[in-house]
């Protein structure tokens, strides 16, 4: 029986939805202690597989980032003899993970999709062209998961609460955040958490206003393709690609994007792929589950409009 | 700013693109404080770029060499093959230390592993400050701080520490230069030194393949995608992609 860690990450002081991914995918190894750094979110755990909840007291997660959370869960390893830690592949969450591995001599795995009863996860690599299954070797195994890769299973636990309180060396505070500016949210969810994304690329000519409505009748993420966010068309942080963010939603829809090799890398995971381009030799049709051949600003308009009648 | 600006190139024959911002950004550095703005030389101030890799590394080393940075120092042994990401940090942190560096300048990822964690494990193994994922960095010599704007998904967080530090840039961040002849050609001078396992007084069963503590069981090929329903639209394409988003489900 496996004693898993999931540190909880949070959105503007909200659980992140992938907080429910980790926990089901922890509950299949064994029992569930969720880690929160912020008491409020605490409260918002219920109706997830965890177990129990460790608040970490006297720890300012928010000021020195992300050093002493590395040390905090590092330590609560060692505590509760925990046998896996399941992190969000976030950047942040893979940085915490790095450091958790060299801090309790521990494997590390990242960007793992899957995660079985015998900690022998699966990582699907070379922008998804191959699917990989590892395992660690050391008594902890530190996993970080990729999001939108399980259905969140729900709990009927009512988790038991405890407090712990770390100790933080010095050098986990040389690094000082001095401020900070929130991701402009525009009402949309993050791009790597959604679980439609809807993408425009050079086809756009720089007018995202079809794309941005089409994403917003399917509550989906906005993404763009590098030819759109060099153009200044898109923020850079929108962008998916092997230079950007991977994503693997269960609706991906490629607007005006050819399909270079680049953007697929970032997104050929996804489960269902949709393609609207005027070109018909685009590469983006060859792994696209439905491709409509035409301007994005004849079918986007159309495809809303249509949407929006269903859903009526 | 005493001392020296420190880079690590990648570890792919072709210099990782990645690395190339890293590079590039430990140069602007130096430039920025060096009266003749001139690369290192005469300021005082140097860039070493650091690779761990195969021999064929050389050919990456020599472009970032003809980039501009000052020397290089290639850590090559058959047992690193395989290494992970905690191997990497370690031999490269076990480099670091042992010759004083100020500043450590990373690239994000290497593009062929995505691990993006060596920098972070780096700093925490030297006990050095980790500013990582930087659209921006300034150095202020003065007063030795080093701050970047950090840009991760949840925004932008400014942050700061002192000497040294670990810093990791992203692919936003500069434009990286092309080699001039004059720089191709004043690189083919410039010393690459060559370091072991046993230089570092590293022990081969502490690194490769055999001492990651993750090991692959298999992989297998995923099955290519294979192309879908085709249409063409006329007027009433968006119709038909609203049709097949409903019969699976999606709406």
């Amino acid at each position: 029986m496996n004693k898993v860690l999931i540190l909880v990450d949070s959105v503007v002081g909200q659980v992140a939805k992938s907080t429910g991914e980790l926990a089901t995918f922890g509950a299949r190894l064994g029992s569930v202690t969720a880690v929160v750094f912020e008491p409020t979110l605490a409260t918002q755990l219920n109706g997830l597989p965890i177990d129990d909840i460790v608040v970490v007291t006297g720890v300012d997660a928010s000021k020195y980032s992300p050093a002493p959370v590395a040390e905090a869960l590092a330590q609560l390893i060692a505590a509760k003899s925990a046998t896996a830690l399941l992190v969000t592949s976030s950047a942040r969450g893979k940085e915490i993970a790095g450091m958790v591995a060299v801090i309790s001599n521990s494997g590390l795995i990242t960007d793992a999709i899957d995660v079985d009863a015998d900690r022998i996860t699966t990582q699907s690599v070379f922008g998804g062209g191959t699917t990989v299954h590892s395992a660690v070797s050391t008594p902890t195994a530190v996993i970080t998961m990729r999001a939108n890769s399980v259905e969140v299973t729900p709990g009927s636990n009512t988790p038991t609460q405890e407090e712990f309180a770390p100790t933080i060396s010095e050098s986990a505070k040389l690094a000082v955040v001095n401020s900070t500016e929130p991701a402009v949210k525009g009402g949309r969810p993050e791009l790597t958490e959604a679980s439609i994304v809807v993408s425009g690329g050079r086809g756009t000519n720089g007018d995202f206003k079809p794309v941005e409505a089409l994403a917003d009748i399917l509550g989906a993420a906005v993404g763009a393709s590098r030819a759109a966010t060099d153009a200044g068309w898109y923020p850079h942080t929108h962008q998916v690609g092997q230079t950007g963010k991977t994503v693997s939603p269960q609706l991906y829809v490629a607007c005006g994007i050819s399909g270079a090799i680049q953007h697929r890398a970032g997104m050929q995971t996804s489960k269902l792929i949709v393609a609207v381009n005027k070109d018909p030799e685009a590469p983006i049709f060859e792994l696209a589950d439905f491709g409509v051949v035409g301007d994005l600003f004849n079918v986007l308009p159309v495809a809303t409009a249509a949407i929006t009648a269903k859903k009526a | 700013m005493s001392g020296q600006v420190l880079d690590r190139a990648g570890v792919d024959a072709v210099l990782n693109d990645l690395d190339e911002y890293a590079v590039e950004e430990a140069l602007r550095i130096v430039e920025a404080h060096s009266p003749t703005k001139e690369t290192g030389e005469g300021s005082g101030h140097t860039v070493t770029l650091i690779s761990m890799g195969p021999e064929r590394a050389t050919e990456a080393i020599r472009k970032a060499l003809s980039m501009g940075a000052d020397n290089a120092i290639h850590i090559s042994d058959d047992a690193l093959a395989g290494s992970d990401a905690l191997a990497t940090s370690l031999v490269l942190a076990n480099v670091i230390s042992t010759e004083g560096f100020d500043l450590v300048i990373c690239g994000t990822e290497s593009t062929d592993a995505r691990m993006s964690v060596v920098p972070a494990m780096l700093a925490q193994r030297l006990g050095w400050a980790a500013l990582t994922f930087a659209g921006s960095v300034n150095v202020e010599p003065a007063s030795s701080k080093v701050s970047i704007a950090r840009s991760t998904e949840f925004g932008v967080e400014n942050m700061s520490a002192a000497f040294p530090v670990v810093v990791s840039v992203n692919e936003k961040i500069n434009e990286p230069r092309y080699p001039s002849f004059k720089g191709i050609m004043a690189a083919k001078k410039k010393t690459i030194t060559t370091k072991s396992l046993s230089d570092l007084g590293i022990a081969a069963s502490a690194v490769g393949a055999s001492a990651a503590w993750s090991s692959v069981k298999d992989s297998l090929l995923r099955p290519a995608r294979s192309s879908g329903i085709k249409v063409e639209d006329s007027g009433d394409g968006g119709n038909k992609l609203a049709d097949f988003l409903a019969e699976k489900r999606v709406i």
